[in-house]
């Protein structure tokens, strides 16, 4: 359900900017593999805890719906990101050579 | 398969049937357990417990269907799964007190949940193994769940009882109140008997060993003692009740009492 | 490319804006709260159909009705999940929540008086929110979308069962009928009110359309929903409070009569019927639970330490 929380003319809006700890229930993201064969993809993010609690909930969360066959959970503070500013990915817009479609195989060849 | 009706069943429902009379027990505990955790929806320390907490319950409601489902046809009277929950009195009522118990929080509540699921465990495993196919087919899927809901309420046993001061004492109490509920669990009657010797039901009292090493685990893990009082309750199966239960149905049966014989 | 020329290029483009990415402060907080209150409005929402679940009138309706407000909690927890990647945590927002400084929709703060209720919710509030929901799954905010993505998919079953609760009783007794009909009496105009003032009185609509965090107004909003839902209605055998209500053949919508402002800000300031005891309830939850959580970060804590021993 969604919905729109109207603001009342002239209300004072609060500002959060801090980040504010947890009092002991850290934040775990959640991988959900949906079927043998496939990689576990992010499905959210949940509180618990710790790691066996955050399994359990994560099973009731994510996948009532017999949505997966497997749960992999990560502390949010493990995951490690790389920066998503352009400049790090733009070489590699440079290295057509990695993509199938930069070759041409006459057609007599068949399917590669 | 029929089963002929005992004369020694000494109980006050309205089954003819031994089968009947003994799928209604099961049916009831199931029931009325989940009734309980339905009152319990949006009041749980967290969200990730509300969800839980429905989970079970829609469960245990999934296994009442069932096993009234199954009740109707065996007793072959008409009566659907709804005309069992909302239509029979509190004397009809064949759970055991266990699960007709109030909570005081989260607790009791997962305490209560604990020593029944420990039972479920035992009991459906067992009659996985029924010469009656449908009752095998609907332990064969119970097992599962009730698998899944001990790991449930055996970690919060062992996170409260090895958590703080505070979360030791309220569940250790929880225990203690709860504890003279568990005997009844495993009274067996003339009706497990016959049922028992027929392949069908299984003897509860023999449920109670591996019960009981579950329990001593969990509660030696969760640094809780066990209590020692002999005093158990019982009435359950025949329909005494404690005070409780009258309420708890006039809550849930007040829709199909007030406004009979309509469809929702 | 400088973060605010990257920004704007992403929102113009119409792609994600994602957690890591430069953003406005401004786009930053109203995100935030629009996130946190739709998040407090789905849990807050568990409890007017939470005062049903022990009276539902049979097994099957009342596994529906556990499973529909099972979902709301999930959706909750989804929403606080995307808010949490703005650098905020779950607690913080409850915490502005219970003490009323963040609030959570109008809707929620009207009781729900019978068995109809729960239909005439599902039917119209699930149908209000579904038009709200079905724009959001393109906002410009990646991970506020893909929560909603997940949210619509969960959702289409709880605007059915709300409106097959309703043709049961359409289809029943006098007194099922009367029963339907009083709630609809109830709920019709506090249904039209979730979409929010009129394009004109609606502070930040403009910006927040700008930066593609609302994608539809709520006069469009209100006026898709009133299309859509009075047929509905018709089929029913319901009508609705309203006198002026009438169809316009001309422009081909709806037309209906003024909505009460007053009743409307008087619900949002906190003068509604219920809004100290949806408010009271979920505190009380929380604080009677603190003991709980408290002892589940105790034993983590100290089986965290004897691992590491």
């Amino acid at each position: 359900m969604s919905y729109d929380v109207p603001q009342i003319p002239g209300e004072q809006l609060d500002d959060i900017t801090a980040k504010h700890q947890d009092h002991g229930w850290p934040l775990w993201e959640v991988f959900v593999r949906p079927k043998r064969g496939l990689s576990h993809t992010h499905a959210g993010s949940l509180h618990a805890a710790d790691p066996e609690t955050a399994v359990q909930n994560a099973r009731d969360v994510y996948t009532r719906r017999a949505e997966g066959v497997s749960i992999w959970v990560v502390a949010s503070t493990e995951v490690h990101a790389s920066d998503d500013s352009e400049s790090m990915f733009e070489p590699f817009e440079d290295r057509p050579y990695r993509h199938p479609t930069f070759y041409e195989i006459p057609d007599e060849v068949g399917q590669m | 398969m029929t089963i002929q009706p005992s004369s020694q069943t000494g109980n006050t429902t309205t089954t003819a049937t031994l089968l009947g009379t003994y799928l209604l027990r099961l049916g009831d505990d199931n029931l009325i357990l989940a009734q309980r955790l339905g009152e319990y929806i949006s009041r749980a320390p967290d969200l990730e417990e509300d969800l839980a907490v429905a989970n079970i319950a829609l469960d245990h409601i999934g296994v009442a269907q069932h096993l009234y489902t199954y009740t109707g046809e065996v007793e072959d009277d008409g009566r659907s799964e709804d005309d069992f929950a909302f239509l029979r009195s509190e004397r009809e009522f064949t759970n055991a007190l266990l699960v007709e118990q109030p909570h005081d929080g989260f607790g009791d509540l997962i305490t209560r949940q604990f020593f029944f699921d420990a039972y479920q465990l035992e009991l459906w495993t067992a009659l996985a193994q029924s010469a009656d196919e449908r009752l095998a087919g609907i332990a064969s899927k119970a097992v599962k769940e009730a698998r899944y809901h001990l790991r449930h309420s055996s970690s919060w046993m062992i996170r409260l009882g090895d958590g703080t001061e505070e979360s030791h004492q309220r569940i250790q109490r929880s225990v203690n109140d709860l504890w003279r509920f568990t005997g009844e669990l495993f009274d067996g009657d003339s009706v497990d008997r016959d049922l028992s010797n027929a392949g069908v039901g299984v003897d509860p009292g023999t449920l109670r060993p591996a019960w009981e090493r579950t329990v001593t685990e969990v509660l030696a893990e969760a640094t809780l003692e066990r209590p020692d009082d002999p005093y158990q309750a019982s009435g359950g199966r025949h329909g005494v009740h404690g005070e409780h239960l009258g309420h708890l149905l006039a809550e849930m049966q007040w829709m199909q009492r007030t406004f009979p014989d309509l469809t929702w | 490319m400088s973060g605010e020329a990257q920004f704007q290029a992403t929102i113009d483009a119409d792609e994600k804006v994602e957690p890591r990415d430069w953003m406005p402060d401004g786009y930053r907080s109203t995100l935030i709260r629009q996130i946190a209150q739709h998040a407090h409005s789905e849990i807050i929402g568990m409890q007017p159909e939470g005062n049903w679940i022990t009276r539902a009138p049979t097994l099957m309706r009342k596994a529906i009705l556990i499973a529909k407000v099972q979902d709301e909690a999930g959706h909750g927890l989804y929403l606080y999940s995307a808010a949490e990647t703005l650098g905020v945590s779950r607690d913080e927002l409850q915490h502005l929540l219970h003490t009323g400084r963040q609030k959570y929709s109008s809707i929620f703060n009207y009781p729900t008086l019978s068995w109809a209720d729960m239909g005439v919710i599902g039917w119209l509030v699930d149908g209000a929110a579904i038009a709200n929901q079905i724009m959001l799954q393109g906002t410009s905010y990646g991970p506020y979308a893909r929560a909603m993505v997940r949210i619509c998919k969960e959702e289409s079953f709880h605007q059915r069962q709300g409106y097959a609760i309703c043709l049961a009783l359409a289809n029943g007794s006098d007194e099922q009928r009367a029963m339907l009909q009083d709630a609809v009496d109830r709920y019709w105009w506090p249904s039209l009110m979730m979409f929010g003032p009129h394009d004109s009185e609606s502070t930040h609509t403009e910006e927040s359309m700008q930066w593609k965090i609302k994608r539809v107004t709520n006069d469009e909003l209100r006026r898709q929903f009133i299309d859509t839902t009075v047929p509905q209605g018709q089929y029913l055998g319901v009508t609705f409070p309203d006198p002026e209500l009438r169809f316009d053949k001309e422009t081909g919508h709806w037309h209906i009569g003024d909505i009460d402002w007053d009743e409307f800000w008087a619900v949002v300031k906190g003068n509604g019927p219920l809004n100290r005891e949806r408010l009271a309830h979920k505190v009380r939850a929380w604080d009677e639970g603190a003991w709980v959580r408290e002892a589940a970060a105790a034993y983590a804590a100290k089986h965290a330490l004897a691992e590491s021993a």
